[in-house]
């Protein structure tokens, strides 16, 4: 606990001073069939995130498989674009299979 | 708040009485058609022995233990006692928030554990868990001296962690078999979570050995702090003996060859021990004289008990 004598140049060493990186986690439950964002976390690399997943995500019995993603890795869509991204769709209802009058002598359909 | 489950526990009038016992459950029915847009966290609690369980029937006289199998069971219970409250002085005082939980988590575990033994050893003397670790004076507990050891840095805290838990998971996977039904019910539930409590310390020793040369020098010199109290854990007495005989124990020596091959391993593969070119020789480390299971303590265990104890016995009977 001594205070450095020359701090600036001992400051490399200093594992502390480095944030531990972000990381996304994404959690499947026991009857779920895909995985699910939980939320994100701290840790120091990818073993210690997947622990401390477990311990901040499936403390209630919620999941039986976890991924952990570095937050840096996920590219997201800009909110800002949301019109030209997902406004699109709207109204182009022959995307939907409802749109289509069933054929005639067609089975099973 | 109700599944049928739990419908079926709170009609009968006996469940009810112990305090925590009701855990309220998340949504009803929910997730049974495994939709993608459930909850990720969704609430459910599971089925595990609980001491809630346990003190139902010492209640109903299905269980009673021996006064032998009652004296063991506070021994495992004051070790997960002491060291719980050891741990929970980690909350808000973690290196990170996430390693708060983590600790948080193990202390909660091992509070459970002892919440267990203490029940179970308190039906034969007629007291509850609550007497047992409220009320009991110093020389009255049987922990052995590794678990009220100081917190010291992180390092400390995790080689204490370190020989616990390896000890623990040792002595828990052959309780699974005790003629004792109850010791053997409550080990096995402890035994999944202890083998958490041994990855978490080990993967913290080989950061904290093959991290910066601080990290380096703080887990060696840990070691050599929290080492000396190894030896007591594995000390064989009369009592043990007796329990090894009935097949209700087990003598703690036959755990020691696994104990060191296990921890040994992560050890070498830190490049800690002196095999391995590391700074370690635990060999020559001298051993403390122990006595703990006699009720004789380091100066640490009092001032432990005082801040543990203080509530309880300045307010008798009190309930939150």
């Amino acid at each position: 606990m001594t205070t450095p004598a020359t701090p600036k140049a001992n400051q490399a060493n200093e594992p502390h001073e480095t944030p531990w990186s972000l990381w996304e986690v994404f959690v499947r439950s026991s009857r779920g069939l895909s995985h699910v964002h939980a939320g994100s976390l701290h840790a120091p690399d990818a073993a210690m995130a997947l622990r401390n997943a477990r311990d901040l995500y499936t403390r209630r019995n919620e999941g039986v498989s976890i991924w952990v993603v570095p937050a840096d890795a996920i590219s997201s869509s800009d909110p800002d674009s949301k019109g030209s991204f997902f406004e699109s769709p709207q109204g182009k209802d022959y995307r939907h299979a409802t749109y289509y009058t069933k054929s005639e002598g067609v089975k099973h359909l | 708040m109700t599944t049928p489950a739990n419908e079926q526990k709170t009609n009968n009038p006996d469940f009810a009485i112990e305090g925590h016992g009701d855990i309220s459950v998340g949504v009803k029915g929910a997730g049974a058609s495994g939709d993608g847009s459930a909850s990720a966290t969704r609430i459910t609690p599971g089925n595990a022995l609980r001491p809630e369980d346990i003190a139902l029937e010492v209640r109903k006289g299905q269980v009673k233990p021996t006064n032998d199998v009652a004296e063991y069971a506070l021994r495992i219970g004051d070790d997960g006692l002491i060291l719980a409250q050891r741990l929970g002085h980690w909350i808000s005082r973690a290196p990170e928030l996430e390693e708060d939980v983590a600790l948080g988590n193990i202390a909660l575990d091992q509070l459970g554990h002892a919440r267990s033994f203490l029940t179970y050893a308190g039906a034969a003397w007629d007291k509850s868990e609550d007497d047992l670790a409220y009320f009991r004076r110093e020389h009255e507990f049987r922990s052995a001296h590794l678990f009220e050891q100081p917190n010291g840095d992180f390092a400390v805290t995790i080689a204490r962690q370190f020989i616990v838990s390896y000890y623990q998971f040792e002595l828990y996977k052959r309780l699974t078999g005790s003629s004792d039904k109850t010791i053997a019910a409550i080990a096995a539930k402890a035994l999944k979570e202890v083998d958490y409590h041994r990855d978490h310390s080990a993967q913290w020793v080989l950061r904290l050995a093959g991290g910066t040369e601080e990290s380096r020098r703080r887990i060696v010199q840990a070691f050599k702090l929290v080492w000396p109290y190894v030896e007591e854990l594995f000390e064989d007495d009369e009592l043990t003996a007796r329990l090894a005989e009935s097949g209700a124990g087990v003598q703690p020596s036959s755990l020691r060859a696994d104990f060191d091959q296990l921890t040994g391993e992560i050890l070498s593969e830190a490049g800690l021990d002196a095999a391995s070119g590391g700074e370690l020789n635990l060999e020559r480390i001298p051993q403390s004289l122990g006595g703990g299971r006699q009720g004789k303590h380091s100066e640490h265990l009092g001032y432990l008990l005082a801040e543990m104890q203080v509530l309880a016995r300045e307010h008798p009977g009190a309930s939150w």
